[in-house]
């Protein structure tokens, strides 16, 4: 028995018969419902030309990337796009109207999702600070207007007040989708499904695994979706530790994560876009193991412990033993990660985190460094490091944690040829890979010594 | 008035609503088909074997076509030119088309063209400009720009300075991947509907492949979504693909490149390589230059004799060189045969004096501001060095003006005394003049057409050769016809590009759309409007000159009595009358001439002036950049549309910062390219364009020739603007040696795109 994908379409109820849960919500826009207004740009989830919202029930409104979403994870949620933008008298919405009026529009193809983008933005209540207003356009090129003109009317539209969104539709019980997509809504059925189809892919936010779909053309067979499961998506914000369910998407995960670690504030604004981080999760990012994810090496020097579970029962792993080789992990064919266990800061204890890549916002990181140190009188008692983008996998590098323990930040920026051998590709060479790792511990040693110096561009 | 205001974009609702239409919204007629594209996977080599007959035997593939399949001339080029839509013996790049697969769905058409099967015995391929000069590689023979005896000058010049430099290529990054739409019509004929900048050459190349006269094709262009030089060679070759494959099936045929394949398969702006020599005197008066261009043209010919000529003939920018020679090389490599983008050239010529006149500069120890304007032009050295007078030079005026307004002197003050104190950051400071020709380089181009109907309800429609890009033509356009007709804006419906309606166009392209489609458009308007004015006089018995159009309405002067009437019963009085209300206009630019042999004339209609500051900081440690402010002065003449000028100037200016900041293209050692979508090629974003960006419209400076409105292009000028951000990153990096040493004579090597990585390079040079 085969149950029905079941979500709200700028309003209206929808329910999906004899569409593949593995066509792209763009696809089925465009293909399946006639609605021409959300673009396809570059499908990789990376222009925006295809942004459209989900709308909880709670009345958060967030962008999402069309391309990248599969029409499986729309079932029990509320979608608008830009045809749903309208008033009921057929008037345009302010933020179309704003667009309009600062002459944001030029040839006009990213100008939907932009519209959309605007309209998560505006309604979710957020000051019309430049800072802010980037963050919420991070994941939308435009070629054209140089984007003065958008920021413009962004500033315009700001806290506008919401309107009420119809909740979306309830689903308690697992579902299955055409006998391929696999929505379990229990530890128990997620364990069972996993047990079961060891070749499903698991899918969470789906910002990688949707490529696949999109850019690929290949989605995959089956697919397992945890993104309802109540034990993946809890939050247990303790006392000692934090607790992370691996299907909770970033824009959950950051309060929290910035609470306790502050340095994340820009480091996690700078991770995708929010298009990215409204689906996107951490446990995905353990999960896909690129060489070349921005959170593990954060978590390596927080020391996270992942909790995996199979009907086998649970076990728990150190971050760091489970990236076994590029793109390979510990993650036993019926096993899923369950959460993350990251310990809070202890007293005397900083968090530094750095990422270098070619542009500031959405990009892949060339080189990304994270230091949890405990500090006594200004001498480094214990330290732990993460690096990302200098070998097959995220890793400590214990010459340079060495170098540290001994209050040798020159020693430290020496060591990474010692820690590392990178490669060369189209982020960066190995050379520069290493140099600017070096660098990073120089500018650690310089934000230790005064956290006043300026060490970054923005900062200015 | 209707021009000279800022009227908005016509689409600008539509945009944001989603109602407007591009290709791929089009609604498709039952039947339609999808196709995808069989690359080459080698960048150099004889094709041995393509077999497609697994892709033929995919589910929902109706039909594959090679080179064997066209029933015409298998070349997307002019006349007397050869590149093949499919390469049929040898491939020349990783991603040039082999075949096309046509498939029920486009999952299926891609799916076929994943089942190829390609054998290329491999031959040694050229993948970089420094191995193309060295084994003398080239798509076109070099050529030479010279005035006096440089060799001469250089020899006797108090100093002389050498260097190398280069800047890369740009991926256009439309964000409208290339498209077309082919429907097979009766009798063979074809109408394809493109993303294109240039119809005419969509008409002609589809011809060309399906072996028709001209008249069998027609090409329709409602709006691009982008094209900044990218869909004006290479949408030809796309439509031509989806017009053959139309053909041979008969049935339409919708051919969309993923973004994947359009970054593979389509050419880019020309990356360079520099070598120059510079003799000055003491105070920095540049007495000659011996350069060398070497552009990486790719693996054709496409438009790279257009580029190398723009980059020649802007080796000056605002600059009197007494003594000068500039030799252009179009490299032949490996790689996707390299096309028009913005500037075309222009912004690969300009950057040679700028990197010129900074070494000078240091090596005087003379502030770099002050040596630029010393080396402008001006009444006693006023001739380019292809012998173009330099008339209404507002140079002197938009620097001064520039300086006054953005502090200059007091910023560059603060500057420094920021760099003595932060140990990590350093700001600099660049300056840029731009004195920018324009008209295309090809005199016959210089022409357009245009086709107005008036209607019995008083409204007018409007066509013309120009395509609408985003750029805002259509709507500057129409301001025209609202003009001469003193009606309403809203009256004047622009109409989808066809070749059905104006014929034998030239692309929309080298900034000339509104100077050009808007004069061919005033010239039909006013046909018309003449002959109702004749009509008006002979039946109101006034006479013609008594005849005033004004808001609206016809005045009709006699002595004793004013007769107005609405413009509309003036239409419909001249329709009862048997006065023909439709036109076309036609419009050659006048003055230009050019010799491209000896490179000499006069290439260009007027010269577009301006001015641009940019303050940046850079990150020591990290090699990270950031533009802090921009200000900008642009020269329009007396702009058609202020609004959309605006627009135009500060998207360029973006587009450049991109181009010598993020925008890396990278090939692997097999000449792959592997930044192939936005995930790892890196236009700016909004965080990117300068924090603070003051933009200004040169005020009072309507065009001394006799432009539309005396209004002047804004196209690609503004582009050029935002080398100085490349000034102000080597300005930074150089504050670092200063600082260090005491002295300001050190210069730094910067090639573009200037990346943290290349950033920080540069730093450790400086090291050393």
């Amino acid at each position: 028995m085969t149950d029905r994908i079941r979500f709200i379409l700028n309003d209206s109820p929808v329910e999906v018969a004899d569409v593949s849960p593995m066509t792209t919500l763009l696809d089925w826009l465009r293909d399946s419902r006639g609605l021409k207004g959300t673009k396809e740009g570059c499908a990789e989830g990376d222009c925006g030309a295809c942004t459209v919202v989900l709308e909880g029930g709670d009345g958060r409104r967030e962008a999402i990337n069309a391309c990248i979403a599969l029409l499986g994870q729309m079932d029990g949620r509320s979608v608008r796009t830009v045809e749903g933008l309208a008033g009921r008298d057929g008037a345009p919405h302010p933020v179309q109207t704003a667009m309009v009026d600062a002459d944001a529009t030029q040839c006009g193809f990213c100008t939907p999702g932009f519209v959309m983008s605007a309209y998560a933005f505006a309604t979710g209540g957020e000051a019309a600070d430049p800072g802010i207003i980037h963050d919420a356009l991070a994941g939308n090129l435009c070629r054209c207007t140089g984007y003065r003109p958008i920021v413009e009317a962004m500033v315009k539209v700001a806290g506008l007040a919401p309107e009420p969104v119809s909740a979306p539709p309830a689903r308690t019980a697992s579902a299955a989708f055409d006998g391929t997509f696999f929505a379990p809504r229990s530890l128990a059925d997620l364990l069972a499904l996993r047990a079961r189809h060891p070749e499903a892919l698991l899918l969470a936010g789906g910002t990688d695994l949707g490529l696949l779909a999109s850019r690929g053309r290949t989605p995959p067979k089956t697919v397992i979706h945890v993104a309802y499961v109540p034990e993946l998506t809890a939050i247990d914000d303790g006392k000692d530790e934090i607790a992370l369910g691996a299907a909770v998407p970033y824009v959950q995960a950051t309060p929290v994560l910035v609470a306790a670690f502050p340095a994340l504030r820009t480091y996690l604004a700078r991770l995708g876009s929010r298009q990215i981080r409204t689906l996107g999760t951490i446990g995905g990012n353990i999960g896909t193991a690129s060489p070349i994810g921005d959170m593990p090496p954060v978590l390596l020097a927080l020391e996270a412990r992942l909790k995996l579970v199979s009907l086998r029962g649970p076990r728990e792993l150190p971050l760091e033993e489970f990236f076994l080789d590029y793109r390979k992990t510990a993650l036993a064919p019926d096993e899923v990660i369950q959460s993350l266990t990251l310990p809070r800061l202890w007293p005397g204890e900083a968090f530094f985190c750095d990422k270098v890549s070619k542009r500031r916002d959405q990009d892949i990181s060339t080189v990304a460094a994270a230091y949890r140190l405990r500090l006594k009188d200004g001498k480094i008692e214990e330290v732990r490091t993460g690096f990302g983008g200098m070998a097959a996998t995220a890793r400590r590098a214990p010459q340079v944690e060495a170098a540290l323990l001994k209050g040798d930040f020159e020693g430290a920026a020496r060591a990474v040829t010692r820690d590392f051998q990178p490669i060369d590709d189209w982020r960066g060479t190995a050379e520069y890979r290493l140099h600017v790792a070096a660098n990073l511990l120089r500018r650690l040693a310089l934000r230790v010594a005064d956290p006043e110096i300026p060490v970054e561009v923005e900062a200015l | 008035m209707s021009v000279h205001k800022s009227v908005r974009h016509d689409s600008a609702l539509k945009h944001a609503t989603g109602q407007a239409l591009y290709i791929d919204d089009m609604p498709e007629p039952a039947g339609t088909l999808h196709a995808a594209l069989v690359l080459s996977p080698v960048a150099s080599g004889r094709l041995r074997k393509l077999d497609l007959t697994g892709a033929a035997s995919m589910a929902g593939v109706v039909a594959t076509f090679d080179a064997g399949d066209i029933p015409g001339r298998n070349s997307i080029a002019g006349p007397g030119k050869e590149e093949p839509l499919f390469a049929a013996d040898r491939v020349e790049y990783v991603g040039q088309p082999l075949a096309i697969v046509v498939a029920a769905t486009l999952d299926a058409a891609r799916a076929g063209a994943a089942r190829a099967v390609i054998e290329v015995e491999e031959t040694d391929a050229i993948l970089d400009i420094a191995t193309a000069l060295t084994r003398r590689a080239y798509v076109q023979a070099p050529s030479t720009l010279q005035r006096g005896d440089p060799e001469a000058a250089l020899k006797t010049a108090p100093h002389t300075l050498s260097a190398e430099f280069s800047v890369g290529g740009q991926e256009h990054f439309y964000l409208e991947g290339q498209i077309a739409f082919a429907f097979p019509g009766e009798d063979d004929d074809l109408v394809v509907h493109s993303s294109t900048q240039h119809p005419t050459e969509v008409q002609h190349v589809c011809a060309q492949i399906l072996g028709c006269d001209f008249n069998r094709v027609t090409a329709v262009v409602r709006r691009l979504g982008g094209g900044f030089g990218g869909k004006e060679s290479n949408a030809s070759w796309v439509a031509a693909a989806a017009a053959l494959a139309a053909h041979r099936t008969g049935k339409p045929v919708k051919f969309r490149l993923p973004r994947e394949i359009d970054m593979i398969a389509t050419g880019k702006r020309h990356g360079f390589d520099y070598r120059y020599t510079v003799g000055f005197d003491d105070e920095g008066r540049v007495l000659a230059l011996d350069a060398v261009l070497a552009a990486d043209a790719g693996w054709s010919l496409d438009m790279t004799p257009g580029v190398i000529a723009r980059a020649l003939t802007h080796v000056d920018n605002a600059y009197w060189l007494p003594h000068v020679r500039a030799v252009g090389y179009a490299c032949r490599t490996n790689k996707q045969s390299n096309t028009a983008f913005r500037g075309f050239g222009g912004p690969q010529g300009v950057v040679v004096m700028e990197d010129a006149i900074d070494r000078i500069a240091r090596h005087l120890g003379r502030d770099a501001d002050a040596v630029r304007a010393l080396n402008f032009y001006d009444e006693k050295g006023d001739e380019t060095p292809y012998g173009q007078k330099v008339e209404e030079n507002h140079l002197p005026r938009v620097w001064s003006e520039l300086k006054r307004e953005a502090s200059i002197e007091r910023r560059r003050a603060e500057i420094a005394a920021f760099n003595k104190t932060c140990p990590v950051l350093k700001r600099g400071l660049g300056l840029f003049p731009l004195k920018f020709g324009i008209s295309f380089n090809i005199p016959h181009m210089n022409q357009a057409g245009a086709l107005v109907h008036v209607y019995t309800d008083g409204s007018i429609r409007l066509n013309h050769g120009g395509t609408e890009m985003g750029q805002g033509l259509f709507i500057k356009v129409a301001q025209v016809v609202a003009e001469v007709f003193k009606v309403d804006i809203e009256r004047i419906r622009p109409t989808a590009t066809s070749t059905a309606e104006v014929p034998n166009t030239s692309p929309t392209a080298a900034s000339t759309g509104s100077d050009l489609n808007g004069w061919a458009a005033y010239e039909a308007a006013d046909t018309i409007k003449q002959r109702m004015i004749a009509f008006a006089a002979g039946h109101f018995g006034a006479d013609a000159g008594d005849i005033e159009f004004a808001d609206n309405a016809v005045r009709i002067a006699k002595p004793g009595s004013n007769q107005v009437i609405s413009f509309n019963e003036l239409v419909k009085l001249c329709y009862l009358g048997r006065v023909s209300l439709s036109s076309t206009g036609y419009y050659r630019t006048p003055k230009i001439h050019w010799d491209g042999v000896a490179m000499r004339g006069r290439p260009f209609f007027y010269f577009s002036y301006g001015a641009a500051a940019a303050e940046v900081a850079i990150d020591t440690l990290t090699g990270e950049s950031r533009v802090l402010r921009a200000d900008l002065i642009q020269d329009c003449g007396s702009s058609l549309n202020p609004a959309i000028d605006l627009g135009q100037i500060e998207g360029a200016f973006v587009q450049g910062q991109g181009w010598f900041t993020c925008e890396e293209l990278w090939w692997d050692a097999k000449g792959r390219l592997r930044t192939v979508g936005p995930s790892t090629y890196k236009i700016p974003g909004s965080r990117d364009a300068p924090a603070i960006f003051n933009v200004t419209l040169l005020d009072n400076a309507p065009s001394k020739e006799a432009t539309i409105f005396r209004s002047k292009a804004v196209g690609e000028p503004p582009l050029l603007l935002a080398t100085a951000v490349w000034t102000a990153l080597k300005d930074a990096i150089a504050s670092t040696a200063s600082d260090r040493r005491g002295d300001d004579r050190t210069a730094v090597r910067l090639d573009a795109p200037a990346t943290p990585e290349r950033i920080l390079a540069a730093l450790a040079t400086l090291k050393q």
